[in-house]
């Protein structure tokens, strides 16, 4: 693996689109379920082991090769939420639009010719963690990382929280980030063998059903 | 400007700034029109759409803070039928759109040019921002960057990316300038010494020359476009 590869992908910089969504937390801060640091490292945590694992799983067996399609239908039946559904493949367009630019090869394109208005965003990471040269474990803990570094950050500008505070919840979550990546790559070594079925199925009812809401509000800072 | 050039990877989605479209038509020239909040940009555009839509096939993508108000604002003013104007959200950040990460805008663009192609002109409207907010040239082709007289005569003298660098300065609302103590003639020759040779127009859409200027500009970029 090349690290510093590993550091491009994960970079909140990278140009991807991540940046107009907020992971469920404007819907949750609009519910009042986020009103501080304290609050943040909780719902980040609820994403950690939910979408977090599950984004991460299938990255993960993207990564190690798994037929994408079988992972995109998976990704479908493990969010429930239309709106979710649609957002993950917009963010899984922007994705493989920036990974092409950055490491050119024939895997993505076919990917893209696949699905042209775009896969779901995990399946996406992992076929770009292939093409970066990376891993199971690094496509694993991009979408881990990815999963809690969104809401955190959307939470600075909607709360106009203390930008240290939120770094500071990513950090004390990091060691459960690991763990969650660990299970998700075991997860992923699972399903090249026995298929799709092994994937973990980790859902947040709130999240889809918040989502949902969200999609139909006017005057949202944030596209989810 | 134009950027032909060969995809050393042909494949299923033009990247960035492609000037030909996967099947190897060239793409609609697309024009960005950015400024502060305020200053006259979305009633620029639907003032453009009304003079240049019966001249060429066009569309708009707008990006708004708050999701679809300028998209709204021109759809109630039909001044384009609703699926030749298509919003991107920005969250919370419109420069970042337009400059940073263009992924949402060039695929806008692309189902536009998709669903309602063969396209000649895209306008893609940034919402309103700051005097440093400009257009990545791998989502737009040419600039124009929209300031008012109410926003304070001053704004060409503290130029900015915006006012120093655009291909073409809007000074918009000119009407206003006796009521608002506005020296135009002080916003001219600040604005030619920050840009030396760059084109600035002074308008007011509240006048009989409204867009024309403006639009004129247009059809010399689609006329160089065509080449």
């Amino acid at each position: 693996m090349s690290r510093a590869a590993l550091l491009v992908l994960a970079d909140g910089r990278f140009p991807a689109g991540g940046h107009a969504h907020s992971g469920g937390a404007e819907a949750a801060v609009h519910a009042g379920r986020i009103t501080g640091a304290e609050s943040l490292e909780s719902f980040c945590r609820g994403r950690l082991h939910t979408a977090g694992l599950v984004g991460a799983a299938l990255a993960a067996s993207a990564a190690l090769g798994v037929d994408p399609v079988a992972l995109d239908a998976a990704a479908d039946a493990r969010t429930p939420s239309p709106a979710l559904r649609a957002a993950a493949r917009r963010l899984g367009r922007q994705l493989l639009r920036a990974v092409r630019a950055a490491w050119p090869g024939d895997e993505l394109d076919a990917l893209g010719r696949r699905f042209p208005k775009g896969a779901h965003q995990p399946v996406v990471l992992g076929a770009a963690a292939r093409a970066a040269g990376l891993g199971a474990e690094d496509a694993a803990h991009c979408a881990v990382y990815e999963s809690v570094g969104g809401p955190a950050t959307a939470t600075v500008r909607l709360l106009s929280l203390d930008p240290f505070d939120a770094t500071a919840v990513l950090a004390r979550l990091a060691p459960e980030a690991d763990r969650v990546a660990e299970a998700a790559v075991r997860a992923a070594r699972r399903v090249v063998r026995e298929g799709t079925g092994a994937l973990p199925a980790a859902s947040a009812p709130l999240l889809e059903i918040h989502a949902e809401a969200h999609a139909g509000r006017a005057g949202r800072l944030f596209a989810s | 400007m134009h950027r032909d050039h060969i995809d050393p990877h042909p494949g299923p989605a033009a990247l960035g700034g492609d000037a030909r479209r996967p099947d190897g038509a060239r793409r609609a020239l697309r024009i960005g029109l950015g400024g502060p909040v305020g200053s006259g940009k979305t009633a620029t555009v639907a003032a453009l759409c009304r003079v240049l839509r019966d001249e060429v096939s066009l569309a708009v993508v707008t990006n708004d803070i708050y999701t679809r108000e300028d998209a709204e604002y021109l759809l109630r003013e039909a001044v384009l039928p609703p699926e030749r104007i298509t919003a991107v959200e920005t969250g919370a950040c419109p420069h970042t759109a337009i400059r940073d990460d263009i992924s949402a805008n060039l695929e806008a663009v692309e189902d536009l040019e998709d669903s309602v192609g063969p396209l000649d002109l895209v306008l893609v409207e940034s919402g309103g921002d700051n005097l440093t907010a400009t257009f990545s040239k791998g989502l737009v082709d040419a600039q124009i960057f929209v300031i008012d007289v109410a926003g304070g005569d001053d704004i060409p003298r503290k130029g900015g990316p915006g006012v120093t660098t655009a291909d073409l300065l809007v000074v918009n609302k000119t009407d206003l300038a006796p009521y608002v103590g506005s020296d135009l003639g002080r916003m001219a020759v600040d604005a030619k010494a920050q840009r030396a040779d760059l084109p600035v127009v002074f308008q007011s859409l509240r006048e009989d020359e409204g867009v024309a200027a403006v639009a004129g500009w247009v059809r010399q970029r689609l006329a160089a476009w065509a080449v």
